[in-house]
């Protein structure tokens, strides 16, 4: 409603100002250097100020939701590896938890607490990256980049070990997930976790305090707490604006209720706020994965009586939804009794987090815009899917 | 104080440049082709079919059941029965598939198929220096170059294989009971 | 004429350059002997050019945890010649529209003017190629039309974005050229001259085994640091490269050169990197002189590459940790803090003058400068409602 508002006032004082002067009509990308994938956005520009702002994705859509309708419930989860194609454990695990709702299957313990331990994991790596590529757009020639990169090695070194492939690992099943996890596997990442934290203090180290790095991000991009709720904005965005929502906690699927952990919140909902709640939230991650590895309980990993292949679900339908470390990922699914589902849905959190993007970028500068789209976190493999 | 974090940043890079002389963990580069990283045991990149002793036709296990075919969420495999059968492990007759083929530039490296085999006869393979530049036959793999040993298997995941073989083992050694009786019997009327 | 062997090393290139102009009749000597300082500065600094580009590839490898270059010679150090390669090879476009004279002209005169500035530079004792009376008036006159060469790059390319971005580029550069200028102005007057070779020769003395050099006052820190952010602005490197970084949508002002143009861009702007540390070296840093007494026996001309390749260094170091500020945001930075600073050096200087010798002038000059910078630094962070902050969590 404000950047309604905002927008409109904008184009009175153009129109105030009479013929002469025209706005300046850009389109940045597709194909642009600070990418985050194949995204568009026509800007209108007066001088340096934007006046509007027009996103324009749909370059990577794959008709993943057609596909999946055609295919079976097993063969839709390694196409949802590939939606946010850096969490693709998450996205597994948003799918699998649709399926179980759906068709009411059990997890045992075992399984759950593997899947936390590679849920958290996929978000230190997705929050660390995400911060390397928003430094990357503010020019720091990739240094926080190759740092967060660093560690993210380590991590798909991990889930190499365990899966077979380093990012589409198509890991999760209906019931529980597809192989055990050894005792090797878990000692690193054990260690993982113990020296992630120093890894952080560098990063703040080097980030933090910077001058310039605060005077870039704070008060750009700001988000108040209203339109973000109006809008269905979740995740760190969300939480960055003040509002306190964080699936874990609301929902508590899966075992999150025995974790102890906090939920960072930010006040002014400025792109600072938002670097500086991923940061935090890695470090309550860090914690959830000590204590899931702390934990973990010896036992099967599958439901032993599910089906692998022709699973029919009975008609009805169901949507999971999980805490990704973009947003809220959810799956929507209504079966009508046969091998495939009748429709499936995806929400992807990055594209409803795309679309107050014009509301935050009123009014300010061109090199703005792309810090906002950077601490946006946004993976076109979801937005488009 | 202003400047005071950019101190702490242009500290913080001086920290990796001097380590990377020294620190193994800050040169993470492992130049390729020259060197390079073991690949971990699990890893998967596109299938291969597995066929016991030395001739590939005779020894290979996949009986054409084409279960991995429908099951291939990209559907890249295309399977032909063959009319006639051969012996399998245990001896049963059973069809085999006269035609085979991946055309792995559409496989997406999933390992369904695998999941999906009841008979343990299409596992993953490790290779991924696989580039070719014949655009329309090259990634198209059929029977005979996707055909490999179980030595072979065992080479590149001992584990797994290993586990296969005890399962193989188990079933020849059901079958052979069975037929024990059943022999005796048949001699006894003889 | 049999001189210490130390001596003999420091002046080989200027017995050398005797030695050569005595085979040339005596009223074709001068043209001769300003020959050869041309032709040695000619094939010096890009030399040097070629050198930092590799070293400031691998430098930033080595930051970012990686190798550099190092497959084309050993250790990559053959990586510039395949790059002039490539830039030779390349196909030169020019825009249908471009004013082909200017848009021809812009890089030859950027590298021309780059060029001229190490006519007053003392390379080393009794080694600079021409001793003006006011050699410091005549470097910042030649670096000012390296800005008229940007302007005509953006200029001539006919394109809206080029000349946007060269018009940005122009007002970061003068903007700053004022706190350089304020600041060098400290040192020209304590050293009562505007020629680079005394104001060298004034910094060789030693006290002790401590040097004579500027920077070693409080004024003359305050006033290198000054000096050295304002040519990180100057020379465009980060974190001042909105010019050439912003190529999102208004791309930098040679957006429309390619190959062996492109390239020449790339030489001016590294020359003048040089060129204005060469003069930062000069002014703070006591030019070509030895930084301890015992350690003079090492020639004057190894000092002062010694003392380029650090700053180079230094220049590398930043480029590779800090991210770009924003247009407005470096502009204030330039009025509004580093202006008021760089007249704060000045009058420290004045006052150090003039006050005894002893603890007094230290502190008086020390306080003069450190309590307007922390308090000018939190109003400029202040002003904008920019610091640390604090987080609260839920449970």
């Amino acid at each position: 409603m404000s950047a309604m508002v905002t927008r409109v006032v904008l184009e009175e004082e153009e129109s105030a100002r009479g013929v002469e002067g025209e706005l300046l009509e850009i389109s940045m990308g597709p194909h642009h250097p600070s990418t985050h994938g194949v995204f568009r956005m026509d800007v209108r520009l007066d001088g340096e100020r934007v006046t509007r702002l027009k996103p324009v994705f749909g370059y990577l859509h794959r008709n993943h939701e057609k596909i999946a309708e055609k295919a079976s419930y097993l063969a839709a989860i390694p196409y949802t590896d590939r939606l946010d194609y850096l969490c693709s454990m998450t996205n597994n695990w948003g799918y699998a938890l649709a399926v179980e709702k759906l068709a009411g299957i059990p997890v045992p313990e075992r399984a759950e607490y593997i899947r936390v331990i590679t849920a958290e994991l996929t978000r230190l790596q997705n929050h660390a990256s995400l911060i390397g590529f928003l430094l990357q757009d503010m020019g720091a020639s990739g240094t926080p980049l190759m740092y967060a990169f660093r560690e993210r090695e380590k991590i798909l070194d991990l889930f190499e070990s365990l899966t077979g492939a380093r990012m589409m690992c198509n890991y999760m099943r209906f019931g529980g997930v597809r192989v055990d996890c050894s005792s090797e596997w878990l000692e690193a990442a054990q260690n993982i976790a113990s020296s992630f934290p120093q890894f952080l203090d560098e990063y703040e180290q080097l980030l933090t305090g910077n001058e310039i790095l605060m005077a870039r991000t704070q008060g750009v991009g700001a988000l108040s707490a209203e339109l973000a709720v109006n809008a269905g904005i979740t995740g760190p965005m969300l939480r960055a604006s003040g509002v306190n929502y964080d699936l874990r906690k609301v929902d508590r699927y899966g075992i999150y209720d025995r974790f102890t952990f906090r939920v960072p919140l930010g006040d002014h909902g400025d792109v600072y706020d938002r670097y500086m709640i991923r940061l935090l939230e890695m470090r309550e991650s860090v914690k959830i994965l000590e204590q899931a590895l702390a934990a973990i309980p010896e036992g099967p990993i599958i439901d032993p009586k599910t089906r692998l292949r022709g699973l029919r679900p009975k008609a009805g339908e169901a949507y999971g939804r999980i805490e990704g470390p973009k947003g809220e990922l959810g799956f929507f699914l209504i079966s009508d009794g046969s091998t495939n589902p009748y429709r499936y849905k995806v929400r992807p959190p990055s594209m409803i987090n795309l679309t107050v993007l014009e509301d935050m970028c009123l009014g300010r500068n061109v090199a703005d815009v792309v810090v906002i789209l950077g601490s946006v976190d946004i993976v076109m493999g979801e937005v488009d899917r | 104080m202003l400047g005071e974090g950019i101190v702490k940043g242009l500290a913080e890079t001086a920290r990796n440049f001097l380590g990377s002389f020294v620190d193994e963990e800050r040169l993470t580069t492992v130049e390729y082709p020259e060197e390079r990283l073991p690949q971990a045991e699990a890893a998967r990149n596109f299938p291969f079919l597995i066929y016991d002793g030395d001739d590939a036709e005779k020894g290979l296990r996949c009986v054409a059941c084409q279960i991995c075919e429908k099951e291939c969420p990209p559907r890249c495999i295309h399977i032909e029965k063959s009319k006639d059968k051969k012996p399998d492990y245990v001896g049963k007759q059973q069809f085999y598939p006269a035609v085979f083929d991946i055309d792995v530039s559409v496989c997406m490296s999933c390992q369904i198929c695998v999941e999906v085999c009841p008979f343990e006869a299409i596992r993953m393979d490790t290779q991924f220096e696989l580039s070719t530049d014949d655009r329309f036959g090259g990634l198209l793999w059929t029977k005979a170059e996707l055909a490999k040993t179980n030595e072979y298997y065992h080479s590149i995941h001992p584990t797994e294989a290993g586990e296969t073989d005890a399962r193989l083992d188990e079933e020849k050694a059901k079958v052979a009971a069975k037929a024990k009786p059943a022999e005796a019997e048949m001699q006894a009327k003889a | 004429m049999t001189q210490a062997p130390v001596q003999q090393l420091d002046q080989i290139f200027v017995m050398l350059k005797h030695w050569l102009v005595g085979y040339v009749p005596a009223a074709a000597q001068p043209v001769v002997s300003s020959l050869l300082s041309v032709v040695a500065i000619l094939a010096l600094f890009p030399a040097l050019f070629a050198f930092t580009t590799v070293l400031e590839r691998k430098g930033l490898g080595r930051m970012q945890n990686r190798y550099g270059p190092n497959r084309v010679g050993p250790f990559g150090l053959l990586q510039p010649l395949a790059d002039g390669i490539k830039s030779l090879t390349k196909e030169d476009v020019v825009p249908r529209t471009a004013d082909k004279a200017v848009h021809f002209m812009a890089p030859l005169l950027l590298v021309a003017a780059s060029f001229l500035a190490y006519a007053v530079l003392p390379v080393g004792r009794n080694m600079a190629a021409v001793n003006l009376d006011a050699g410091v008036l005549y470097f910042f006159a030649v670096g000012a039309v390296a800005e008229l060469a940007v302007f005509m790059a953006g200029w001539s390319s006919h394109n809206k974005y080029s000349l946007l971005g060269a018009m940005r580029a122009i007002a970061q550069m003068i903007s700053y050229e004022v706190p350089l200028i304020l600041s060098s102005l400290a040192v020209i007057m304590a050293a009562g001259s505007l020629s680079t070779v005394e104001i060298a020769g004034r910094q060789a003395g030693y006290s002790g085994i401590w040097p004579h050099w500027y920077v070693l006052t409080p004024w003359g820190l305050a006033g290198f640091l000054l000096f050295m952010i304002a040519a990180t602005a100057e020379t465009n490197r980060s974190p001042f490269d909105l010019p050439e970084g912003e190529s999102e949508i208004i791309a930098g002002y040679y957006t429309e050169y390619s190959g062996f143009k492109f390239a020449l861009f790339f030489l001016g702007e590294y020359l003048g990197m040089f060129a204005i540390s060469g003069l930062g070296i000069t002014l703070f840093l006591g030019g070509w002189s030895a930084p301890f007494s015992f350690l003079t026996w090492i020639p004057s001309w190894i000092w002062f590459f010694a003392k380029l390749l650090a700053l180079i260094a230094v220049f590398i170091w930043m480029r590779g940790t800090l991210p770009r500020l924003r247009m407005d945001q470096l502009m204030n930075f330039a009025w509004k803090f580093m202006l008021p600073m760089a007249l704060l050096v000045m009058v420290s200087a004045g006052v150090w003058r003039f006050l005894p010798h002893g603890v007094l002038r230290w502190i008086v000059c020390f306080v003069m400068i450190a309590v307007p910078y922390v308090l000018l630094g939190r109003g400029l962070l202040q002003g904008k409602k920019i610091g640390k902050r604090t987080y609260r969590f839920a449970e």
